[in-house]
């Protein structure tokens, strides 16, 4: 594997609420490469988000915290930076894609003048190179007709474009990490599939590394490389894409895979995770997952598991798979 | 992949310019309002040229001669004349540069200052939001007839403190409206997004959030404008306004209120422009309002 585009160690992300303090990121750790994708899969409220948001320092404030552990983005160490320093790395180094492409660009400005804002602003350009950067720019996330929809306003234009133009505005830079916060969840389908295709191929130009935020399994398994299990702000289970989907080795990552509906299947009910996601301000001791877990064990309720060897690059944080005498 | 152009494909985009707006389908511009506004404005400007005679000269031979419609008028004094024969007209047309001016730049001012604290305001939130709105409550607490009252008796009474006094009140109604409108766009992903492309409170505020208030902006203003030319007339009307000799109209009606029985265009002339160019500014604001964004009923 090459060198990693972003390092993030034990990143642990606290929100003070008048209902105690909620351990929303709790000791993460990942790398992703050059080129390489890594999902990052979970219920609302594990953590996927709140981790994201940490690397970019820009978690809802005054609430929340970064209390330790470290992010580092070719090699730079990002949590001590001042905010002025990272205003120059967001964008430029680290862009994000966000869900909602309704209200993803301001509605009282053209395309033209959204997209050639950041292109301005990373590459000091102006004038006629500026529009004709920015018409390139629309191009080359496949907006039809880039120099005429320069003039559109955001009301004039599809979901679907309008998140093309989102994901134009997040490479201009181009960044070298790319996040995708659930960017599909309101596209319909057929648009859905062309837009991670579009993403894979932003990928493969710019040699982008990328996080890949979601709750579908079914986008995970598509363009993914490695995969993030996430349950209560902790990274349980993570591996390559093809063992966390052919051999889960957490009774999480088990219970997520057999909750999804599969096409011939001749199942009678699909199997549902049963409880409730845990109350994040009142964690049990112990595994977090054990009040909802088939397999629990008397440990699991006392002691949390550190991460275990399960497979070839892949690690869970179960009990289960303790050596044996371990 | 494969080459060709993806979904959405091209669509000729919609003419902006050819195609009506939808939401003003059916609403034709207040044609009534916007020609007493633009009466009146053009009458505030062109008043040495308008003005049949000077508005101070006084001729106490020629008081209380009543407009030429009726009985024992005549035509050099077309609207009359008050109690110490100036005449109405001229009086009225240079009235109206003192009450448009206070109105405009009164607005203007406490627009400008408002939303500039809304903004703030809202973009901070936390305790800079906590601070400035209870200091916005406690503006819209106070009258504005007694600050300017206060400032009348203390400083006295003029143009500038007229103004002043109005302004230093009424740009918390500003900041209120404004706040709740950053409040709503905070949450909105175009402004995460932005912070996520590196830019600061300065572009946040200047660039995505200001341009996203103006409509509201304009329509309070509009409104806004009418309700201080009234309130300026009160001041003028109590003696804490702009001061005599100068025409204005609250000042006219207050002069002429003793003698309503008997000459009543002393005060009705005066009064009926206020309404006038009042109602026109709510009506135009009232039409901004329904056509900008009919979401803003509350206004």
């Amino acid at each position: 594997m090459s060198v990693p585009v972003i390092e993030v160690h034990d990143l642990r992300t606290h929100l003070v609420t008048r209902w105690g303090t909620i351990k929303a990121v709790d000791g993460v750790s990942f790398s992703v490469a050059e080129g390489e994708t890594l999902g990052l899969v979970g219920e609302s409220g594990s953590g996927k988000s709140m981790t994201c948001l940490s690397l970019v320092r820009l978690t809802p404030r005054p609430a929340s915290h970064i209390v330790g552990g470290s992010v580092r983005l070719d090699g730079d160490e990002l949590t001590t930076k001042t905010e002025a320093e990272m205003q120059r790395i967001r964008g430029r180094k680290i862009a994000m894609i966000l869900q909602d492409p309704m209200s993803s660009l301001n509605p009282v400005f053209s395309v033209g003048m959204q997209v050639r804002e950041p292109l301005a602003m990373y590459h000091g350009l102006r004038g006629a190179t500026l529009t004709e950067r920015a018409a390139a720019l629309l191009a080359s996330v496949r907006i039809p007709s880039p120099a005429a929809r320069l003039r559109a306003f955001p009301y004039q234009l599809s979901g679907g474009m309008r998140q093309r133009v989102v994901g134009a505005m997040a490479i201009a830079a181009p960044p070298r990490l790319l996040i995708a916060d659930e960017p599909t969840t309101s596209l319909d389908l057929t648009i859905q599939a062309q837009y991670l295709g579009l993403l894979e191929e932003l990928q493969d130009r710019h040699r982008l590394a990328m996080i890949f935020i979601t709750h579908n399994l079914g986008i995970v398994s598509r363009i993914c490389d490695r995969v993030a299990v996430m349950y209560a702000g902790r990274i349980v289970e993570a591996g390559p894409v093809r063992r966390i989907f052919t051999a889960p080795a957490h009774p999480y990552t088990q219970a997520l895979l057999e909750s999804i509906p599969r096409l011939g299947a001749r199942t009678e009910r699909l199997t549902a995770i049963e409880g409730q996601p845990p109350d994040l301000a009142r964690l049990p001791g112990g595994c977090s997952f054990a009040p909802r877990c088939p397999q629990v064990m008397d440990r699991c309720r006392t002691e949390a598991p550190p991460e275990f060897e399960a497979g070839p690059g892949q690690v869970s944080r179960c009990w289960l798979r303790a050596p044996a005498g371990g | 992949m494969p080459a060709e152009p993806l979904a959405d494909r091209a669509l000729p985009l919609p003419d902006v310019a050819a195609r009506p707006d939808p939401a003003a389908r059916g609403r034709r511009l207040p044609v009534v309002s916007l020609g007493i506004i633009t009466i009146f404005v053009l009458v505030a400007i062109l008043a040495p040229l308008l003005s049949p005679g000077d508005p101070g000269e006084q001729s106490l031979r020629n008081r209380f001669k009543p407009p030429v419609w009726m009985e024992g008028g005549s035509s050099r004094h077309l609207l009359g004349t008050d109690r110490l024969g100036r005449d109405m007209l001229s009086r009225i047309v240079w009235g109206s540069r003192v009450s448009l001016t206070a109105g405009v730049v009164t607005v203007l001012l406490a627009s400008a200052f408002g939303a500039a604290v809304g903004l703030v305001a809202g973009y901070h939130g936390g305790t800079v939001d906590a601070v400035l709105m209870r200091v916005t409550d406690a503006t819209m607490s106070f009258p504005v007839i007694l600050l300017a009252l206060i400032l009348a008796v203390t400083v006295g009474p003029s143009f500038t403190n007229v103004v002043v006094a109005i302004a230093v009140i009424l740009w918390a109604r500003y900041a209120r409206v404004i706040r709740g409108q950053v409040l709503t766009l905070m949450g909105l992903d175009f402004i995460a997004q932005a912070r996520i492309a590196g830019a600061g409170a300065w572009r946040i505020i200047t660039r995505h959030l200001f341009p996203n208030t103006l409509n509201t902006l304009v329509v309070l203003v509009t409104l806004q404008i009418g309700y201080v030319i009234i309130v300026e007339a009160s001041l003028s009307f109590l003696g804490a306004g702009i001061p005599p000799p100068t025409p204005a109209w609250g000042s006219m009606i207050s002069e002429g209120r003793e003698f309503v029985t008997s000459a009543w265009w002393v005060s009705g002339l005066p009064g009926l422009a206020i309404l006038l160019v009042v109602l026109a500014f709510n009506l135009l604001g009232d039409w901004l309002r329904d056509t900008l964004d009919p979401k803003l009923r509350q206004l």
